[in-house]
């Protein structure tokens, strides 16, 4: 059996009958809002703080030393769920500043009007060489201009700081190995 | 024709103009109010983009009529000028484009027989009010005609062949017939005191404001001035009274199927109704164009030529944009009320409150007139 206090519904005063004052009350509150300070961010001229962890377009990135970083291992182009990463794998030159281990990619374009900013792709790069920075901003005429090629990647990616250098690591074993080995 | 009549006809005809555009900038610039007032209550900003080339560019001034939205108004007159204007095919096409021009005829019509100011003739020493048609049954003709532009709204309803606008005029009418009779015997007992034995009888409202110089009724009749706001409200079709457009319950109400310069000209009537509801509220109530109880223009020694006429309309422009404002103000205050509310509200309140309001002035003035 419920055993809950009946509440006593008192019965409005004529006062509140007609409204006038609870209409007064709500007026004094617009008209006070009227005078304090707007909220509205004015877009273009003024943008949004970026909060860190944001996931934006993905970019991809070039270590300090200025290498790109992406070694067309493909992973993310396969964990893409929308399938928006196409990469074509290219060798680096033998005689190039960066040849010591691995592939660099030929081309790495990045379909805008598929991605999905799910940011498995930052997820599962083993190199640490795409990003989901704080770029949200993404419009085109085209469809193809939608597509980012890696040119377009690299100079939205910019440089990131980088605490393995592996291409330094690399050179240096190489180098090492080249003399006669050892540590 | 005579030289003299013509001369006559000329003059009242570049008067009804100049009100005319007076009346379309006061709307243009209260839809602007509308949306900058609403804007500001919600800490928004509201327009303020529109920018016009040369004013524009003047340095600190230009800036800050853009930032005001000062030149909205012109880039929204110009959408509603050419936009498609799309007719559908279910409607009734006569009556369908009646119903818009209805809607700002009556509106603009009322407009003919309210005083803006007054001024004396230097020449003759007689008290001139400033009208187009200074008519003896003033408020008797405002509330006929202003109850046309109901018509507007049920034909436009009944037009669109559709239901939500049939809904919409339904309800427009059941609610302009209950608050028009609490409206009219509301400002009964303004007139009671105005027509005070002995004097000519007169409905006028240029009398009204003069019998103004003392108290202002709105002070020492304050029931009558609240019911006639509320019925005001309703009337207009303003929040929270606007059961005939009801936006989003609804639809748009009435003007659901209209678009481009046919729901501009609602829109525009919709405005020049409440101009003129002001207008009447503050010569009814708030003293016309008295600076303050007790004071009139005479008294200050203002009241002679132009400076008279022009102190005049400004006071009388100012209390009307005043009370514009607090429309404007209410509407983004309170939610609508619901259609049984209304109903509820006009006629087992508003009615007997008119009522009992009428007769107690009555008596009261029947006891002062006789003591």
């Amino acid at each position: 059996m419920a055993t809950g206090k009946k509440l006593e519904r008192k019965p409005l005063s004529f006062a509140e009958r007609t409204y006038l004052p609870a209409i007064f009350a709500g007026m004094r509150t617009t008209i006070r809002h009227l005078f304090m300070p707007k909220v509205t961010l004015e877009y273009p001229e003024q943008r949004p703080a970026i909060p860190p962890g944001y996931r934006g377009v993905p970019t991809l990135v070039r270590d300090p030393n200025g290498r790109e970083k992406c070694v067309s291992c493909q992973l993310c182009e396969f964990v893409c769920p929308p399938k928006a990463i196409r990469i074509t794998p290219g060798e680096i030159p033998e005689h190039s500043d960066h040849a010591h281990v691995e592939k660099a990619p030929k081309a790495f374009d990045i379909d805008m009007l598929r991605c999905i900013y799910c940011g498995l792709c930052q997820e599962v790069c083993p190199e640490e060489a795409i990003f989901l920075q704080n770029i949200y901003s993404v419009s085109g005429y085209t469809r193809a201009e939608l597509v980012y090629d890696k040119a377009k990647l690299y100079e939205l990616g910019g440089t990131l700081p980088d605490k393995h250098f592996k291409w330094d690591v690399k050179k240096a074993a190489a180098e090492a190995t080249a003399t006669g080995g050892g540590h | 024709m005579d030289n003299a009549t013509l001369m006559n006809f000329a003059i009242v005809l570049g008067k009804s103009v100049a009100v005319v555009v007076v009346m379309f900038t006061i709307c243009a610039y209260a839809v602007l109010a509308e949306r900058k007032v609403s804007a500001w209550i919600q800490g928004r900003v509201g327009p303020n983009r529109t920018v016009v080339p040369l004013i524009g560019a003047i340095p600190i001034i230009g800036r800050l009529l853009q930032r005001l939205g000062i030149f909205q108004p012109i880039a929204d007159g110009g959408k509603f000028l050419f936009k498609e204007d799309p007719v559908p095919g279910h409607v009734r096409k006569f009556y369908f484009f009646l119903a818009p021009m209805l809607a700002v005829i009556p509106a603009l019509t009322t407009v003919s027989v309210v005083p803006f100011g007054q001024y004396v003739d230097a020449a003759t020493g007689l008290l001139k009010p400033l009208i187009i048609a200074n008519l003896d049954v003033g408020i008797v003709f405002i509330f006929a005609i202003s109850s046309l532009s109901v018509y507007s709204l049920i034909l436009a309803g009944w037009a669109s062949n559709s239901k939500y606008p049939f809904l919409g005029s339904i309800r427009a009418s059941a609610q302009l017939i209950s608050y028009e009779i609490a409206m009219g015997l509301s400002v009964l007992p303004v007139f009671l005191w105005t027509n005070a034995p002995g004097m000519e009888g007169t409905l006028s409202l240029v009398r009204v404001v003069e019998a103004q110089g003392g108290l202002w009724f709105g002070i020492w009749m304050p029931v009558s001035a609240i019911t006639f706001l509320i019925a005001l409200f309703a009337e207009t079709n303003r929040l929270p009274f606007d059961m005939p457009e009801s936006e989003s319950e609804l639809v748009g109400g009435f003007h659901t199927e209209y678009g481009g310069f046919k729901f501009g000209l609602f829109f525009i009537g919709e405005y020049a109704n409440i101009v003129v509801g002001s207008a009447a509220f503050t010569l009814l109530f708030l003293g016309g164009w008295n600076p303050l109880p007790w004071v009139t223009l005479s008294d200050i020694g203002l009241a002679t030529g132009i400076l008279g006429g022009v102190l005049s309309v400004l006071i009388f422009l100012g209390k009307t944009l005043l009370l514009l404002f607090l429309f404007i103000w209410v509407r983004w205050t309170v939610p609508r009320f619901r259609y049984d509310q209304v109903m509820r509200i006009g006629w087992r309140i508003m009615l007997p409150v008119a009522i009992a309001n009428l007769i107690a002035y009555a008596i009261l003035i029947a006891w002062i007139d006789t003591h």
